[in-house]
């Protein structure tokens, strides 16, 4: 190490930068040459900790990537040596790498995309729980530590840390199939990853526990997840209606909150303060995946049909000025495609705001009976709002009530009770 | 957190044109950069000629056509980038620099790198 104590820390945070640019890279490269998740990124951490005894007195290299990629190939080569008395595979191997070391970095070009997106698959394997898919994928694909994943989960480090490790050993023990998949697979398996990312995306928009009404960071993972999806498989559809859904939806993150940190509703949202460019982003994003749908003569996918539903929100200058009726007509489709009682449950609300809130509330008589939406806090939630909207405030309060004592977020407890607070005011008020 | 990164140049750069390699290298990085989901945006900017300057001075709005002859920087191009760190934002910088050394010799100038305020 140098002399400077001061020097040293910025190349040690130049490193880590350097890392967080490379390593998904280097990982999905590794992963096709080991073939074992656990090893790939135990050379590439190797190599890391290499830089961070080498970088400080040498310098930073012209190309760090390449530095990175050569000492974690060299390293994956010392494994496998020592593997190697006890099997004849992996002395094949050895061999195999013993060649590829030599070559030019820049000869592994070509298999980018496909490593980085077979590592995106991989990490949304079957074996493996939405959980672990998702802590695989923050700590794999995003380059998270475990200590960043545990903060953004709001879980204890060393729960992440087990998470990770257990997810590997699955993978290994499954014999997680390290082929990029084809065909019918590969659509499905591409669903699973778009799924993993919306469920990041989802659980940062809308915590499901704790003090937080949200958690940005996961937000931003999700969506910088999905930008890199794009540019991996650029030709599907609902890959673009994912990515413009998360750009539309994420444009409200900064008027979703309070100064106190409380929860704003989109009817009471301040919408200069919407983010423009994730707006038009996602604009842009929706428009691509319509076009792929009309080419391919099929109908458009569950996130594209959400995209457009956060596009008409996103186009109004106002709540009253929305269009409501086509919202409606849009959750109709998504029901249908999904049969999703939530989705049907929204329609109840589009419907209330187009038609009149009779009209939502009789759909809403429907849904109650679904086993799916029993103790599901939105339930009470829309009915108290259709209530308030009559006039009806007395009833409108109770609902309010009975949601905030079903929902597990602190935020959106703290919106409801103040919704029925605010319901039985206005009725003392009004009598 | 959000970046724009500009590059900076003097327009009257007594290296002429960039080369083709420049370009193509270029295409590289921006590649790159979607491929790790750091890139959003980016565009390279054409001469100032094809520009104004649209200036307010003793309370008077004035406007010039470019090129603008007495700027000694000009902004060539920009990106916006989402990244984990400032840290990240200048290695993006010093690697779009790197391309320069290796493909524009005796090209100068440089990468203001700004935070985006949000929320």
């Amino acid at each position: 190490m140098g002399d400077d104590p001061g020097a040293d820390q910025a190349t040690r945070a130049a490193i880590e930068a350097i890392w967080r640019l490379e390593s998904t890279r280097l990982i999905a490269s590794l992963v096709r040459i080991v073939r074992d998740v656990g090893v790939a990124e135990d050379v590439a951490q190797d190599a890391v900790v290499a830089a961070l005894a080498q970088w400080p007195t040498s310098g930073i290299p012209d190309n760090p990537g390449a530095w990175l990629m050569t000492t974690a190939k060299r390293r994956a080569m010392d494994v496998f040596r020592s593997r190697a008395k006890h099997d004849r595979a992996a002395a094949a191997l050895a061999h195999d790498l013993a060649e590829t070391v030599e070559d030019d970095p820049a000869a592994g070009i070509d298999h980018i995309e496909d490593d980085m997106l077979r590592l995106m698959f991989i990490c949304a394997h079957p074996s493996l729980t939405s959980e672990a898919q998702t802590t695989l994928t923050l700590r794999l694909v995003a380059g998270l530590t475990a200590r960043e994943i545990a903060r953004a989960y709001l879980a204890p480090e060393s729960t992440v840390a087990q998470r990770i490790s257990r997810a590997k050993r699955t993978l290994t023990e499954a014999g997680a199939e390290l082929e990029e998949p084809s065909g019918l697979e590969r659509a499905e398996r591409l669903a699973t990853v778009e799924g993993v990312i919306y469920l990041l995306f989802n659980e940062g928009y809308a915590a499901t526990e704790g003090a937080d009404w949200m958690r940005p960071a996961l937000c931003d993972e999700a969506l910088r997840l999905g930008r890199m999806l794009v540019a991996l498989a650029p030709h599907d559809p609902e890959v673009h209606g994912l990515t413009a859904l998360m750009e539309l939806q994420s444009s409200r993150l900064a008027a979703r909150v309070g100064p106190d940190g409380e929860a704003v509703l989109l009817d009471d949202q301040d919408r200069s303060r919407w983010d423009a460019s994730r707006i038009r982003r996602g604009l842009d994003a929706l428009a691509r995946a319509d076009e792929l749908t009309t080419a391919s003569a099929a109908e458009p996918g569950p996130y594209a049909l959400q995209a457009a539903i956060a596009a008409e929100h996103a186009r109004a200058a106002s709540a009253d000025d929305t269009d409501w009726t086509r919202i409606a007509r849009l959750y109709e489709d998504l029901g249908r495609r999904t049969g999703s009682p939530v989705a049907e449950l929204n329609r109840a609300v589009a419907l209330g705001r187009a038609y009149g809130p009779e009209v939502g509330l009789a759909l809403l008589v429907q849904l109650e009976s679904l086993p799916a939406l029993r103790d599901y806090h939105l339930v009470p939630s829309v009915r108290g709002d259709l209530y308030e909207r009559l006039g009806r405030t007395e009833e409108a309060a109770v609902e309010f009530e009975r949601a905030a004592a079903l929902t597990s977020n602190e935020r959106e407890r703290a919106l409801l009770a103040r919704r029925a607070d605010a319901a039985r005011g206005s009725g003392q008020r009004g009598s | 957190m959000r970046f724009m990164c500009m590059v900076k140049m003097d327009e009257a750069n007594p290296q002429g044109e960039a080369p083709p390699e420049l370009y193509q290298a270029m295409a590289e990085y921006d590649r790159e950069g979607r491929l790790n989901g750091t890139l959003i945006d980016s565009q390279g900017l054409l001469p100032s000629a094809a520009g104004a300057i649209v200036s307010l001075a003793d309370g008077k709005i004035k406007a010039i056509d470019g090129p603008f002859a007495e700027a000694k920087e000009l902004v060539g191009g920009y990106a916006v980038i989402d990244v984990h760190s400032r840290e990240e934002a200048v290695e993006l910088g010093r690697r779009l620099m790197q391309i320069h050394v290796d493909h524009w010799p005796g090209w100068e100038g440089h990468v203001e790198i700004r935070q985006l305020a949000e929320y």
